[in-house]
């Protein structure tokens, strides 16, 4: 698919730009991670309580970080979206 | 608070949002769509997502199952925080291929598969009916709130009336402002803002009764923490099936719901608007659910036990005399359930005129539509009326009366049967159109089973008894216990079963399957769409260039016509020069006149290039490649045609040189016949004049002349009588008399019959009458004539002092030749080729008598008898070879 010449190497600017994206795609990864906490937590006996209010702060904190690091990315990325030439935001060859 | 207040309130809302909208599409036409357009509006317009359901269902589902509520909104914050796996694409997809709604894009991706559109669109109505009836209903609860919260000071509450009145309202909205045109791309400025403003109104008051909760009621974030532990449900245990299929649910539903595809891919101005919504929109969704285990818990301890916890959110202010609050709380709710509807009443219409009454319109009328554009606007207007009316039977039927919660999965998993074939289409260039249509349709028919028929109830659809035993006694197909898997959520069992089948169907059908030359096209193009388009582009339109036009028109039509095509095209529209305005009745023209060169599709498609700016279509490069076949299957039949002519052609060239030969031959023969002829008659005529002037005429000159007469009548039959015979011979109508004889006697015969000619020189003949024995089957007389002939001449021309003839016969391979051998001075070389023709005479000296036609009668006989007659060179005098067939020979020993 890829064309005859792909360059091997990237400059500063695009190197930074495809690390942001790996960083895009790994948040979701994160996320999934954290959101599954809730099923390692111990089941309530019946009658117990298991300390609703902590859990859902964890969840809220989850979500708060997962938001802000995206956030982050997505901002400088749409920076560096704007700025890329057509065929570089394009982005569908995997080079360094 | 009054009723009349709240739905003056209501009004006033609503035309507010009227009035927004208006302005929102009037700036939209007049190009001022920026900021309408900015990231911000387009995430809030994903507010839609959170319905009714959430804004008063939520704090119902915490208060029964604590946590859990939060996996709705769990699932779409994880695939929005990871857009650049999914979501970049599809609204890229969504963008290039025009995408116009998730029937659509499935469509599309499988081959522009019209049975495929019709199965996606009747899931998703199927799905949303229920969805529909469910914000119908919690706007009708929330009136009813403060019906019950005010007696008296309301007329009846009566609950379906309301309920009519809010479907028919939003059916208003919905057709004023989505069926407004038919954009190619589906947009809707005025629904878009009008639904952000929404989204900001629900927040803000969802927010706003949060607040007032944590910190006007229970006093400080640390209270309602102990709050929230001590209440009943801290001791609600984590489902933990449940909290993994709900975030795969929902993860999944708000990529396929129809509403949700509507604003995150069809509505969508630019692809970087989603890195905004990639982080934005899961902040909205927390903000709204932040509040909601607080509410819960505050509802539970401090509101009757019978009191709904669906409607904490509009009973704890009213509880607590806050009207106004309570007021806003309504509006937001209100917010929720219009947006909702709105959107998905729009994507519906979209779709169902789209792919089910504009196939059936168009495959019901054969001939060619007029006016297809008052067949869309009308069915579209008809179908967001039919399907409010079927939310509006949906909630009437149902009776309103159960958790929102359990409505919403319902629809959930129903929509969510459409997600393989969407994804995998997207990702897999392998995805089939029959695997797509397996998958949709198993999956489909496993969720009806499992979930959506039993939730009617039991009784409704279902028996009690097919619940406990399985249908017919069959007890591995109970509905919420497929194959025996006992113990699990009915929810949970049907994401399950129904996954499994759908992705084994898809799986199953695409790899066994075969794609279509579109189908594959099609594939490619979603697949690589990154390959294939380029970067985010603006939808505004470039106007079509009037001298684009003219350069292609001109490259097409000839520069002439073209440009008097142009010109009196710009006199029409009162203009001077050559180039008019591209209106739509000219491009219209245009294409006419280019189709008549180019065929429809191409000129179609080069039109649109210029003017509209779009890459061909697969569609389009299908019909330009059908019509390139005809015009080759036309030219291969031209071709064909031309040769056959060409050979014809020949044929007759060939036919008329042979006519124009023998018309010269009979010219030559009967110039020579005449000459032939008239010799002797000459001579008769002057011999009988000369008898008739003769008075004293000698009896001895008398007689000399009429014997001179006689000779030269005998000469003219004999003359006659070769032609005839020649005639007869040449014309096949000579019949032959065979019969067994042997060479020998034809020979003697001959001899024998020329013995009177030139009986002065005598001729010595010499033959072998052993080889003469072969006993043969031919006319006899015929062969004889030959021989004679052959022996006269030799008679009567050879010029050597002892004439002889020497007849040899010889057995060659499978033939007899006799040879006629004399020992004259032959014939000269180069008359030997013409000595066969009639009327040649190599010297007329001694050839008194002689017509010259012999030799040719002789040549016609052998070939009627199977032989030939040829003269044979080198043998010291005139030789000819008579060659018989042996098997004539044979036959006849």
């Amino acid at each position: 698919m890829n064309g005859p010449r792909v360059p091997l190497f990237l400059e500063r600017q695009s190197y930074r730009r495809r690390r942001l994206v790996d960083a895009s795609r790994a948040v979701p990864v994160f996320g999934i991670i954290l959101f599954f906490v809730p099923l390692l937590w111990p089941q309530p006996e019946p009658g117990e309580a298991t300390g609703l209010a902590e859990r859902g702060i964890y969840l809220f904190l989850a979500w708060g970080l997962l938001v802000a690091v995206t956030g982050v990315i997505s901002v400088r990325l749409q920076s560096r979206l704007q700025e890329g030439a057509p065929e570089e935001r394009a982005e569908g060859k995997d080079v360094l | 608070m009054s009723f009349d207040l709240l739905v003056s309130v209501s009004l006033v809302y609503v035309g507010l949002l009227f009035v927004i909208a208006y302005w929102a599409e009037r700036r939209a036409l007049r190009g001022g769509v920026r900021w309408l357009r900015s990231p911000l509006v387009y995430t809030l317009s994903l507010s839609i997502y959170c319905t009714a359901w959430t804004f008063y269902g939520a704090v119902g589902y915490a208060s029964r199952s604590g946590l859990e509520f939060l996996t709705i909104y769990i699932g779409p914050t994880l695939v929005l925080i990871g857009w650049w796996w999914c979501l970049r694409k599809l609204v890229r997809i969504g963008r290039s291929q025009r995408i116009t709604s998730i029937a659509d894009l499935i469509s599309s991706r499988y081959g522009k598969s019209a049975l495929l559109g019709g199965m996606v669109t009747v899931i998703a109505v199927v799905g949303t009916t229920p969805y529909l009836a469910l914000q119908l209903q919690s706007v009708t609860l929330s009136f009813g709130v403060f019906a019950e919260g005010t007696p008296g000071s309301f007329p009846v509450p009566d609950q379906r009336a309301t309920a009519i009145w809010v479907a028919g309202g939003m059916a208003v909205f919905a057709i004023l402002f989505g069926t407004r045109n038919v954009d190619a791309n589906e947009r809707h400025h005025g629904v878009v803002t009008a639904i952000a403003l929404e989204a900001l109104v629900k927040l803000f008051a969802l927010l706003a009764v949060g607040s007032f909760i944590v910190w006007g009621v229970a006093g400080g974030i640390g209270e309602v923490a102990a709050r929230i532990n001590a209440s009943p449900l801290a001791e609600i245990p984590l489902d933990r099936s449940r909290w993994l299929a709900l975030i795969f649910v929902s993860g999944a539903a708000i990529l396929v719901l129809p509403r949700m595809f509507q604003v995150l891919v069809v509505e969508n101005e630019d692809e970087r608007h989603l890195a905004t919504a990639s982080w934005a929109f899961p902040l909205y969704l927390a903000a709204m659910s932040v509040f909601v285990i607080p509410i819960a818990a505050v509802g539970m301890s401090e509101l009757p036990s019978w009191a709904n916890p669906d409607l904490f959110v509009l009973t704890l202010p009213l509880a607590h005399g806050h009207d106004m609050l309570a007021l806003l709380a309504f509006l937001g709710g209100f917010s929720s359930a219009t947006s909702m509807v709105i959107v998905a009443a729009i994507a519906l219409a979209t779709m169902i005129s789209n792919h089910i009454v504009l196939p059936l319109w168009l495959s019901l009328r054969a001939e060619a539509p007029g006016n297809l554009r008052a067949v869309l606007l009308t069915s579209r207007r008809l179908s967001i009326a039919g399907v409010l009316a079927l939310g509006y039977v949906y909630y009437v039927w149902s009776g309103g009366g159960r958790e929102l919660a359990a409505i919403g999965f319902v629809s959930f998993t129903g929509v969510v049967q459409v997600m393989p074939a969407a994804v995998g289409g997207i990702f897999w260039r392998g995805a089939t159109r029959i695997g797509a249509a397996a998958g949709v349709s198993l999956g489909a028919a496993v969720w009806a089973y499992t979930l959506f028929l039993p939730s009617f109830g039991e009784g409704v659809v279902f028996s009690a008894a097919t619940f406990a035993d399985g249908p017919f006694g069959i007890g591995w197909l109970r509905p919420h216990a497929l194959f025996g898997i006992e113990g699990l959520d009915p929810v949970v069992h049907s994401v399950i079963w129904s996954m499994a089948v759908n992705c084994a169907g898809f799986l199953l059908g695409s790899i066994a399957s075969f794609p279509t030359p579109v189908e594959r096209l099609q594939g490619a193009q979603f697949v690589n769409v990154f390959d294939y388009s380029r970067g985010p582009r603006g939808w505004s339109q470039s106007k079509a260039e009037a001298e684009d036009l003219l350069i292609m028109a001109q490259r097409i039509l000839g520069p002439r016509e073209a440009q008097d095509l142009f010109a009196a095209e710009a006199r029409i529209q009162g203009k001077a020069g050559f180039l008019p305005d591209t209106t739509p009745d000219f491009l219209d023209r245009l294409e006419r006149e280019l189709a008549g060169s180019v065929g429809a599709a191409t000129a179609h498609a080069m039109i649109g290039q210029i003017a509209i700016g779009t890459t061909v279509s697969v569609e389009d490069l299908m019909a330009v490649a059908d019509e390139a076949a005809q015009i080759m299957e036309h030219s291969i039949q031209l071709q064909a045609k031309s040769e056959e002519l060409s050979r014809t052609a020949r044929q007759l060239r060939e036919a008329n040189q042979k006519l124009t030969e023998l018309s010269v031959q009979k010219d030559s023969f009967l110039g020579q016949i005449s000459h032939e002829l008239r010799t002797p008659m000459t001579s008769i005529r002057a011999f009988s004049e000369i008898l008739m002037d003769s008075e004293g005429m000698e009896a001895q000159e008398r007689q000399r002349f009429a014997a001179i007469i006689h000779d030269e009548a005998q000469r003219l039959t004999r003359l006659l009588d070769a032609l005839l015979d020649l005639s007869v011979l040449e014309h096949g109508q000579a019949s032959l008399n065979r019969e067994s004889v042997r060479l020998r006697d034809v020979i003697a015969r001959a001899l024998a019959a020329t013995g009177s000619i030139n009986p002065d020189r005598g001729l010595a003949v010499r033959r072998d009458t052993l080889d003469e024995d072969i006993l043969i089957c031919t006319d006899t007389d015929r062969l004889a004539q030959v021989f004679i002939n052959i022996i006269a001449n030799a008679r009567k021309y050879c010029d050597a002092a002892e004439p002889q003839l020497r007849i040899a016969v010889q057995r060659r391979g499978g033939k007899v030749s006799v040879d006629f051998i004399d020992n004259g001075s032959g014939i000269p070389v180069q008359s030997q080729s013409v000595i066969f023709e009639k009327f040649c005479r190599l010297s007329d000296q001694s050839a008194a008598g002689s017509a010259g036609l012999g030799l040719a009668i002789c040549r016609e006989i052998m070939q009627k008898l199977g032989g030939a007659i040829t003269y044979l060179p080198g043998q010291g005098g005139a030789a000819f070879r008579v060659t018989l067939p042996v098997e004539s020979a044979e036959k006849a020993a």
